[in-house]
């Protein structure tokens, strides 16, 4: 998948000469985990921007660039350091196309890799969406598969909002085959990865695998679970997880961020006002405790995983 | 405007604040900054100077009315203002605070479009791109990073050396004590970006005086962050006009960064929701009211220019006119309509905010249908 994204990039830097690649060690390292590999050699220090280490300013100076005309597309190192950058998300980036009443606009691109799952010391295993799903004038997506994030990358620089672009970081190793003639769905739209019967789950980045692991599981029991992949956080694309849900009758959404106030707690919230009568048993939320992520030696009891996941299948086929 | 050209070498060009016009109102030499000003072009300054402050007055009354939210004062700072903002080519491109009143009307926003937000009608209420005059940033420091991210757009775009623009980005005293400011100096250094930082240092933050922001002169924080800083008579037109030309044009041709620090003094309150007389020595306002911006012009004037009466009638006439059309036009702004919020806040549709708008709409109807 970071091939995959790193690919993205480079196809939007050759369309584009307006796009603009920046952030810590992106240049000559090609980033931490080498999804810019090679971009500053064929692309140059002009487009391909290190930057001095300061995620304030990373954000903040793309919005200049982006008033100037260009597509930034700013990487954060990890997770839990795009906090030093919030203000500047939260209160310039996302508002300046309102407050100007639509006459600048500010396409620019914040790539975080997110989630746990690696063994990460502390800071580096985070997952932030909720802060972002929650100001107007963002839109937030993670892709769940390699072709998903090569052509989202690419729409995400396209779009003429801002857009926070959350990498499942532990998925960067996952390998398939890229479909590189057929754009698939747009940016905001959610997926249905599996028809199933019973029950809903509703995941998004790093927990579809899970949801589809847990699906496998469950088919050997001889239970049908209908897997949707959401893609995108803000917009939500209530509509398809509604449809599921009409026929399925349960919903369980999963992922890693903390449970409470979380993108399960808005998607639970609008599933019961929308399908109140259709639904058979409440909408069940699997995800992180309300701590600060834990060290990584216990991190497997914090994350989602196969058995927590059919566990709340359970619970909801049990109403 | 001649300037020295080894006047940036060092990186700091002081200690003592650049002043070209005494608070008496008679020229002084400098051996680095000058300008070249004819009696026409002191009439203009004048006019810009008298209109500001004028915008400013009338601003003040109809906040004490309740016709606008919030007011910031610019009163004391039009030197300041006047002098940077006149030193901007239509090329440059401004980033404001939110008490850059004066830089405004110079760049051409009117102003009633600049009370828009004030009134409470709208964030912005100005074209940016038309003028070169960015939106307010209410955020402390903020605008430095867009700044110095738009002065890198320059660069890309090949705007700087012969023909070159630049970028003005103004912050406070206090804002100089924000990680946003520092990242910003970081940034434009690293970068040799083409933009001057103006800093107003008025002498407080809120309640807050600048030695609770700095244990140095401000313009010598530029030094470490290894681009010259230069400290102006803030009251002196003439003064920040040179200064912040000779920076801009040094920015415009590749030579990076510049840190101005214009002294000046806050004389009225942060905002119109603020006491400053519970916070400050009536005698600091009173010794900084004998270096008032505007009588220092107006004595130089008196000096140099025959046609002085004339002028004032002329001035004061104007500035007559722009209170009562700022007077009826704030009175006179519609609201917006209630789901006007919803129109902007993406540039590309959003199906789930059409959907809340669409039910707001249906709720609003709802009233229509019962009465």
């Amino acid at each position: 998948m970071a091939r995959a994204i790193g690919m993205g990039l480079r196809r939007a830097l050759e369309d584009d000469p307006k796009t603009l690649v920046m952030g810590e060690d992106v240049g000559q390292l090609g980033g931490v985990f080498r999804v810019t590999d090679g971009l500053l050699k064929d692309f140059g220090e002009a487009r391909v921007i290190d930057t001095p280490l300061g995620e304030a300013g990373i954000i903040g100076t793309a919005v200049g660039l982006a008033l100037r005309g260009y597509r930034p597309v700013c990487e954060i190192q990890f997770d839990g350091f795009v906090y030093p950058a919030f203000d500047q998300i939260v209160s310039s980036l996302a508002k300046l196309h309102a407050r100007s009443r639509g006459s600048l606009t500010v396409p620019v691109v914040i790539r975080i890799p997110f989630g746990g799952g690696i063994g990460a010391v502390e800071h580096h295993s985070e997952s932030p969406e909720a802060y972002f799903t929650h100001t107007p004038g963002l839109r937030v997506v993670s892709p769940a598969t390699p072709n998903d994030a090569y052509w989202m990358i690419q729409q995400a620089i396209s779009c003429a909002d801002p857009v926070v672009f959350l990498e499942p970081k532990r998925r960067y190793w996952e390998k398939s085959e890229l479909d590189i003639e057929s754009e698939p769905l747009p940016m905001g739209a959610a997926r249905l990865v599996l028809p199933g019967s019973q029950v809903t789950i509703a995941a998004y980045g790093p927990t579809v695998r899970t949801a589809l692991d847990a699906a496998a599981t469950a088919r050997e029991e001889g239970l049908s679970l209908e897997v949707i992949d959401l893609r995108s956080l803000s917009p939500l694309d209530v509509d398809a997880v509604e449809a599921s849900v009409r026929r399925t009758g349960r919903l369980v959404v999963v992922h890693e961020a903390v449970v409470a106030h979380g993108v399960g707690a808005e998607l639970a919230a609008q599933i019961t006002e929308r399908c109140f009568h259709s639904l058979e048993a409440p909408v069940l939320r699997v995800g992180g405790a309300a701590v600060p992520y834990p060290p990584a030696r216990v991190e497997e009891h914090y994350l989602p995983d196969v058995d927590r996941l059919l566990h709340a299948v359970d619970r909801a086929l049990a109403y | 405007m001649e300037q020295v050209a080894s006047v940036w070498d060092g990186a700091e060009v002081g200690p003592e604040a650049v002043q070209l016009l005494t608070p008496q109102g008679r020229r002084v030499e400098h051996p680095s900054f000058a300008v070249d000003v004819s009696v026409q072009d002191l009439r203009g300054l004048y006019r810009d100077l008298v209109l500001a402050r004028r915008l400013d007055t009338e601003a003040t009354a109809l906040q004490r009315q309740g016709e606008l939210g919030l007011w910031p004062p610019a009163l004391g700072q039009e030197a300041a203002q006047i002098g940077s903002g006149r030193a901007l080519t239509a090329a440059d491109h401004a980033f404001p605070t939110y008490r850059e009143h004066g830089v405004a009307l110079v760049r051409g926003v009117g102003p009633l479009e600049l009370l828009r937000m004030f009134r409470g009608v709208d964030h912005g209420g100005w074209d940016p791109v038309a003028t070169g005059f960015h939106l307010y940033t209410i955020v402390i420091g903020a605008q430095t990073l867009h700044a110095t991210g738009y002065a890198m757009g320059l660069q890309r775009d090949g705007r700087v050396g012969d023909d070159g623009s630049a970028v003005l980005a103004y912050l406070g005293d206090g804002a100089t004590s924000e990680g946003a400011v520092s990242e910003a100096f970081v940034w434009a250094a690293a970068m040799n970006a083409p933009v001057v930082f103006f800093c107003q240092n008025n002498g407080w933050a809120i309640s807050e005086p600048t030695a609770k922001q700095t244990r140095i002169p401000l313009y010598q924080r530029a030094r470490g962050f290894g681009f010259p800083g230069i400290r102006v008579d803030g009251n002196d037109v003439l003064a920040v006009l040179a200064v912040t030309r000779a920076a801009l044009a040094r920015a415009r041709e590749g030579g990076g960064p510049v840190l101005v620090e214009a002294v000046t003094y806050r004389m009225g309150a942060h905002t119109t929701s603020d006491d400053p007389t519970r916070y400050r020595d009536p005698d600091e306002v009173a010794a900084w009211k004998a270096r008032d911006p505007i009588a220092r012009v107006a004595a130089l004037l008196g000096r140099e220019d025959p046609g002085l009466a004339e002028v004032v009638a002329e001035v004061e006439r104007e500035a007559g006119e722009l209170a009562e059309r700022v007077r009826h036009g704030v009175r006179a702004m519609p609201d917006p309509g209630p789901l006007d919020m919803y129109d902007s806040v993406y540039a590309e549709p959003n199906v789930a905010l059409a959907r809340e708008r669409d039910e707001h709409a249906a709720y609003l109807a709802s009233f229509e249908e019962v009465s």
